[in-house]
C-alpha cells in the first residue's frame, strides 16, 4: 500500500471500505502530516485534531454496524475560514469574528460531515484578496516555494493541499478565490456553476458571484468532491433543483472532436511569457489527443474586471454591514453612543482591503452615481454573459491561463491594491456570467512554479471540464511531485 | 369626526397616507420563526431572522399570496415579475443592517378604493402595494439600557401607498376605516392599531387651489384613527401659521405627541440615510403566472361595498345601518348568519347597531351571543312577544350567559302579555277604578289618556304589549264616551 497521505481520493476511499486502514488511521497520518509541515506553512487558523479523530472513530463504528457510508466516509479534510461549522470560531481571518462561533452548519460542510475535519484554513480576511496576506492573523507561505504567496483568498485552502496537510479542501470563489490559489499552489480547485453548490452558511463577500468549490490534487478528486458537495438547498434561494449531474465513466472518454476555443482576450499584453507558454503547449496537447482547437474572441471582457470590482463591492458593501458590533463578533471597548460604537467597532475590527471594498461599495450604490457604476456594471455584465454565451455555443469549452503570472514573492504586491486586482482579469468573467471554471496545473515556469489552466465551460458543464481535465492532467505529465 | 374641518385662510391640504399592515402568516418572511404577538422576547427568532453571518433568506410563498389579496381587493394590477430590493441602514433593531423590501418593481400597483364624503362618492388612488419585513423592537431599560428584541425581526409586512388624494382629515380617517375594512376581509392581517398589525404614516402639505404643491412633511407610526386625526389637524394649522409668518416648510420627518397634540421635527430629509437600494442578490425574482392569480381571485371575499349594496336591497336596511354592518368581516358574518333565523333583519339590525354594539369591546368583533339566539329575540320584539326594554335586558343577560333566549325571558317573566281579552279587561279596570281621570278625558283632556295607560300597564306588571294595550284602551274610552 502506498503511503496514507500520498493516496488520490479513490484509492483512499477503497483502503477504507476493505477495512486495510481504519479512518482513526487516516485521520492520524494526515494530523502527522500537519504537525511536520504546519509550522513552514501556516495554512490554518484554527486546527481540530481531537475532533477530527472523534469523528473518524465515529466512522469507523459505523463501518463496523455495517451502515451504508457516502463515499467520502471517513476521509479527512480542510475547510476554509468562511463557511461556518457548528462549535468552532467562523473568523473569516479577521478581528471582526475572532471569537465568533456560529451556532449552525453550512450545508457545504453538513454534506461532508462524514468526513473528519482537521481544521479551518487561512484566508484573505472575508476572502478579499489574491495572497491570503490579507488574513488578520498571518500570512500563509506557498509550500511550492515558501518565500512566495500561495496566492488567496483561499490561499489556506490551496497550501494545505499542495503541501500534503490534507486530502482536500473547500474553498470558496468569488473572483478566483479557488481557481488563483490553485494554480500557485500547483492543486486542482473548481469554481462550479452559480446555483450548483449551497451558500448557506457561507459568509456572504458578494452573494451573486460566491461559489463553494472543491480544491484537491487531482482532478478525479475534484470530482468526487463536487459529486458529494453539488445539489439544490431550500436554505439557499440562488440553488438550482435540475442542475448539476454526478459524474460517471464519461470522465475517461477523452476530448476526441471536442470544440476548445482560445479566447484570444486571455492571451494578451501583461501575460507572463511563461505562463502564455505553457498554456499554448496544453492547448496542443488536447490538439494531439484529437480536439479541435481554434482561436475566438470575448469583446467585452476587458470591461469584466471593472464591472466585477463595482458589483462586487457593492454586494459586500451591504453584506458586510451586519457586522456592527450589536449582536455577535467584536465590539469596541468604549463608546459614548451609538454612533462611536458603530465606528470604533467597524474600524477597529476590519482590516485596510476590506474597508476600501466598503468604500468603493457604497459609493458605487450613491443616490447620483448608482445609474453611472452599479446599473453599469450590471449591464456589462449582461455583455458578457451573452458574449460568452455566443463563444461557448461555437465552442464546447474555453482553454485560458488562471492567472497573468506565477506565485510572486510575499509582501510584492501589498502596496498596490490596484496591480493586485488586475491579477484577476482572467477569472472574473466566469463568476460575473455564473459558469464553471477548473483550474488544473498545467506545466512550470522557469523557476519551478506551477502554471495554472483554466477550462471554462457552459452552465452545469462541469462533468465537461473534468473530463477535459483528466486528458490535459494525465498528457501534461504534471503530477504531483508527493506522488511520484 | 364630529367637528367638520374648515380650510384656514384658504389653504388647501394635500395628504397621502402609507399604510403598514403586518400579515398573519404562521411563519416569518424568510425564515420558518412563528410570528405570534406578545411572546417573551426573543423567543421567536433565529439565525436568519437575526441576520447571522452566512444565513440567507427564503421567501414565505403566504407573505406573495397575502399581498396579492390585498392587492386584489383594492383593485390594484398584480405585477407578473416583481423584484425583492435591500434597503441600507444602521440601526440596532435591524439585524443585516439592510431591510429587504420592494424598491422599483411592487407586487401590486394601480388601485383604489370609494371612501364616502359630505360631497358624495371619492376615489382615492392606491399607488402601490409592496412586501417587506419587519424591524425588531428596543426596549430601553432604565437599569439594563437599551435592549434588543428579535420578535418582530422578519414579521412580514405590506405597505400601501395612497396617491396624494385626501384633502380633509375626515377623508384620510374614512380612507384608513376603509381600508382596514377591506384588508380584514380579505383575512391577510388583525388589522388591530393598538398592537401595531395597523400602523399609518401621513404625508401632509398645504398650497393654495390653484398653485403647486407644498413642501411635505412626514409624521411616522400613528396608531389609532384618533391620532391620524389630530396629527392631521395640527400639522396643518402649524404649517398654515408657518407660511403665513413667511417661513418655508422643510421636508423632514415629525413626530406626533399623543399627550400634547404637537408635532415636533425628527429629522430633516437633507440628513436623512441614502438607502442606497439595490436588487437583492439573495432573492430570486417574484414571477406570479395567471393560473396562480386565477386561483386567488376566486379567494377573494364578498367585500363591505358589495355586502353593503346586498343589505340595502334585500334586507331594506338604511345606508347608515348596512355601512355599520360591513365595517368588520365578523360584524357582518354574524348579522348574516343571525339573519338566517329570524323574519326580522331590520330589528336584527337595530338589536346589533345599538345593544351589540355597546356591548362590543374596541377593536373586536367577537360576539359570545349565538347568532341564532339574536335571531330569535329579534322575532320576538318583532311579534310583540317581548318590549324593547326586554330586548335591551336579553342581551345583556345573553352576552354574560348564552342561552335560549325563550328560556331566559320565560324565567324572568319577561314575556308581553298579548291575549285582548285580559288587556281589555285591564282597561276597563283602570276606567273603572278612575272615574276622574275619565271624565277629565271626556272634558277634553286628552294627556289625561296617559295616566289610563299607565294604570292598566300597572295592573299587568309592566308585561303588557304597550301597542295593543293602547289599541284597546282607545276602544274602550270610545265606546265610553257614548
Amino acid at each position: 500500500m502506498e503511503k496514507l497521505t500520498e493516496m488520490t481520493l479513490t484509492q483512499t476511499r477503497e483502503a477504507l471500505v476493505r477495512g486495510r486502514v481504519s479512518a482513526r488511521e487516516l485521520t492520524q497520518a494526515w494530523l502527522d502530516a500537519i504537525e511536520a509541515r504546519e509550522g513552514d506553512i501556516g495554512a490554518f487558523i484554527t486546527r481540530c485534531p481531537d475532533r477530527a479523530l472523534a469523528e473518524a472513530a465515529a466512522v469507523d463504528d459505523a463501518r463496523v454496524r455495517g451502515e451504508e457510508l457516502p463515499p467520502l466516509a471517513g476521509i479527512p479534510m480542510a475547510v476554509k475560514d468562511n463557511i461556518c461549522v457548528q462549535g468552532l470560531p467562523t473568523t473569516c481571518a479577521s478581528k471582526m469574528l475572532e471569537n465568533f462561533t456560529p451556532p449552525y452548519d453550512a450545508t457545504a460542510y453538513e454534506k461532508l460531515r462524514w468526513c473528519p475535519l482537521l481544521g479551518k484554513t487561512n484566508l484573505d480576511e472575508f476572502a478579499m484578496g489574491s495572497t491570503t496576506e490579507n488574513s488578520a492573523f498571518h500570512i500563509t507561505r506557498n509550500p511550492r516555494d515558501t518565500s512566495r504567496v500561495p496566492g488567496g483568498s483561499s490561499g489556506g485552502s490551496a497550501a494545505c493541499v499542495a503541501a500534503g496537510e490534507a486530502p482536500f479542501a473547500l474553498g470558496s470563489d468569488t473572483g478566483g478565490s479557488i481557481r488563483q490559489p490553485a494554480a500557485f499552489c500547483g492543486v486542482v480547485g473548481m469554481k462550479p456553476t452559480y446555483g450548483a453548490v449551497s451558500r448557506y452558511g457561507l459568509v456572504a463577500f458578494a452573494s451573486s458571484l460566491d461559489q463553494i468549490g472543491p480544491m484537491t490534487r487531482t482532478v478525479a478528486d475534484n470530482a468526487l468532491v463536487l459529486d458529494a458537495l453539488a445539489g439544490y438547498d431550500r436554505r439557499d434561494s440562488t440553488s438550482v433543483k435540475r442542475g448539476y449531474t454526478p459524474m460517471g465513466r464519461e470522465m475517461h472518454a477523452g476530448v476526441k472532436g471536442l470544440r476548445i476555443g482560445l479566447p484570444k482576450e486571455f492571451f494578451g499584453k501583461g501575460l507572463a511569457p511563461a505562463v502564455k507558454k505553457q498554456v499554448m503547449r496544453a492547448a496542443r496537447l488536447l490538439e494531439k489527443e484529437g480536439a479541435t482547437v481554434e482561436e475566438v474572441s470575448i469583446p467585452s471582457l476587458d470591461y469584466a474586471l471593472p464591472a466585477y470590482y463595482v458589483i462586487s463591492s457593492a454586494e459586500a458593501s451591504s453584506n458586510l454591514a451586519r457586522f456592527d458590533g450589536v449582536r455577535y463578533g467584536r465590539r469596541t471597548a468604549e463608546y459614548r453612543d451609538l454612533e462611536e460604537l458603530y465606528l470604533k467597532s467597524r474600524s477597529e475590527g476590519f482590516g485596510p482591503e476590506v474597508k476600501r471594498r466598503i468604500l468603493l461599495g457604497t459609493y458605487a450604490l450613491s443616490a447620483g452615481y448608482f445609474d453611472a457604476y452599479y446599473k453599469k456594471a450590471l449591464q456589462v455584465r449582461t455583455l458578457v454573459i451573452r458574449d460568452l454565451e455566443q463563444v461557448l455555443n461555437r465552442c464546447d469549452a474555453l482553454l485560458g491561463p488562471v492567472a497573468p503570472t506565477t506565485a510572486y514573492k510575499l509582501g510584492e504586491k501589498t502596496s498596490s491594491p490596484l496591480e493586485m486586482y488586475l491579477g484577476d482579469i482572467y477569472t472574473v468573467p466566469v463568476n460575473i456570467a455564473g459558469i464553471p471554471a477548473l483550474s488544473l496545473p498545467c506545466g512550470t515556469d522557469e523557476a519551478g512554479l506551477p502554471v495554472g489552466a483554466q477550462l471554462m465551460g457552459k452552465v452545469f458543464s462541469e462533468p465537461l471540464l473534468y473530463r477535459i481535465g483528466a486528458v490535459l492532467e494525465r498528457a501534461a505529465g504534471y503530477v504531483r511531485k508527493e506522488a511520484e | 369626526m364630529a367637528t367638520p374641518w374648515k380650510p384656514l385662510k384658504g389653504y388647501e391640504m394635500v395628504i397621502g397616507l402609507e399604510v403598514h399592515v403586518e400579515l398573519k402568516t404562521k411563519t416569518k418572511i424568510f425564515c420558518s420563526c412563528k410570528t405570534d404577538f406578545g411572546a417573551p422576547p426573543n423567543t421567536q427568532c433565529c439565525p436568519v431572522c437575526m441576520g447571522f453571518p452566512g444565513t440567507l433568506p427564503v421567501l414565505n410563498r403566504q407573505v406573495v399570496h397575502y399581498a396579492a389579496l390585498a392587492g386584489l381587493a383594492t383593485g390594484c394590477t398584480i405585477a407578473r415579475y416583481s423584484k425583492q430590493d435591500r434597503k441600507n441602514y444602521f440601526y440596532p433593531d435591524l439585524p443585516k443592517a439592510y431591510q429587504i423590501s420592494q424598491y422599483d418593481l411592487p407586487l401590486c400597483v394601480d388601485g383604489h378604493l370609494m371612501i364616502e364624503t359630505p360631497e358624495g362618492e371619492k376615489r382615492i388612488g392606491i399607488t402601490r402595494i409592496h412586501i417587506e419585513e419587519d424591524a425588531g423592537k428596543l426596549i430601553h431599560d432604565p437599569e439594563q439600557g437599551t435592549l434588543i428584541d428579535c420578535n418582530r425581526c422578519g414579521v412580514p409586512l405590506i405597505e400601501i401607498v395612497s396617491e396624494p388624494d385626501i384633502r380633509t382629515p375626515q377623508e384620510a380617517v374614512a380612507y384608513l376605516q376603509k381600508l382596514r375594512a377591506v384588508i380584514a376581509y380579505t383575512g391577510i392581517s388583525d388589522c388591530k392599531m393598538n398592537e401595531g398589525s395597523l400602523r399609518c404614516d401621513v404625508n401632509l402639505s398645504i398650497h393654495k387651489p390653484g398653485q403647486p404643491f407644498g413642501t411635505r412633511t412626514e409624521m411616522k407610526n400613528l396608531n389609532s384613527f384618533q391620532s391620524v386625526q389630530r396629527a392631521i389637524e395640527e400639522e396643518y394649522r402649524r404649517q398654515v401659521e408657518a407660511v403665513e409668518r413667511g417661513e418655508t416648510i422643510v421636508q423632514e420627518t415629525r413626530r406626533f405627541d399623543q399627550q400634547t397634540g404637537k408635532t415636533s421635527a425628527m429629522r430633516r430629509k437633507e440628513n436623512a440615510n441614502d438607502y442606497r437600494y439595490f436588487p437583492d442578490p439573495d432573492l430570486a425574482p417574484i414571477v406570479t403566472g395567471e393560473d396562480t392569480l386565477d386561483t386567488w381571485r376566486k379567494e377573494l371575499p364578498v367585500l363591505p361595498d358589495q355586502r353593503k349594496a346586498r343589505y340595502m336591497a334585500d334586507y331594506g336596511l338604511t345606508a347608515y345601518a348596512a355601512k355599520q354592518l360591513v365595517s368588520e368581516k365578523a360584524l357582518a358574518e354574524y348579522f348574516e348568519a343571525a339573519c338566517e333565523s329570524t323574519a326580522a333583519p331590520k330589528t336584527l339590525a337595530n338589536l346589533m347597531l345599538t345593544e351589540v354594539f355597546r356591548l362590543l369591546p374596541p377593536e373586536s368583533a367577537a360576539i359570545p351571543v349565538a347568532p341564532a339566539h339574536l335571531g330569535r329575540l329579534a322575532d320576538m320584539v318583532e311579534q310583540g312577544d317581548i318590549s324593547a326594554g326586554v330586548a335591551k335586558r336579553a342581551v345583556a343577560a345573553l352576552w354574560e350567559r348564552d342561552q335560549d333566549p325563550d328560556a331566559w325571558v320565560e324565567a324572568a317573566g319577561l314575556r308581553q302579555l298579548s291575549d285582548p281579552e285580559l288587556l281589555r279587561s285591564y282597561a276597563e279596570r283602570a276606567m273603572a277604578e278612575h272615574p276622574d281621570l275619565v271624565a277629565g278625558y271626556y272634558k277634553g283632556k286628552a294627556n289625561l289618556a296617559k295616566a289610563l295607560m299607565g294604570a292598566a300597564m300597572g295592573m299587568s306588571g309592566g308585561k303588557a304589549n304597550p301597542a295593543l294595550l293602547q289599541h284597546l284602551m282607545d276602544e274602550a274610552l270610545e265606546k265610553g264616551r257614548k
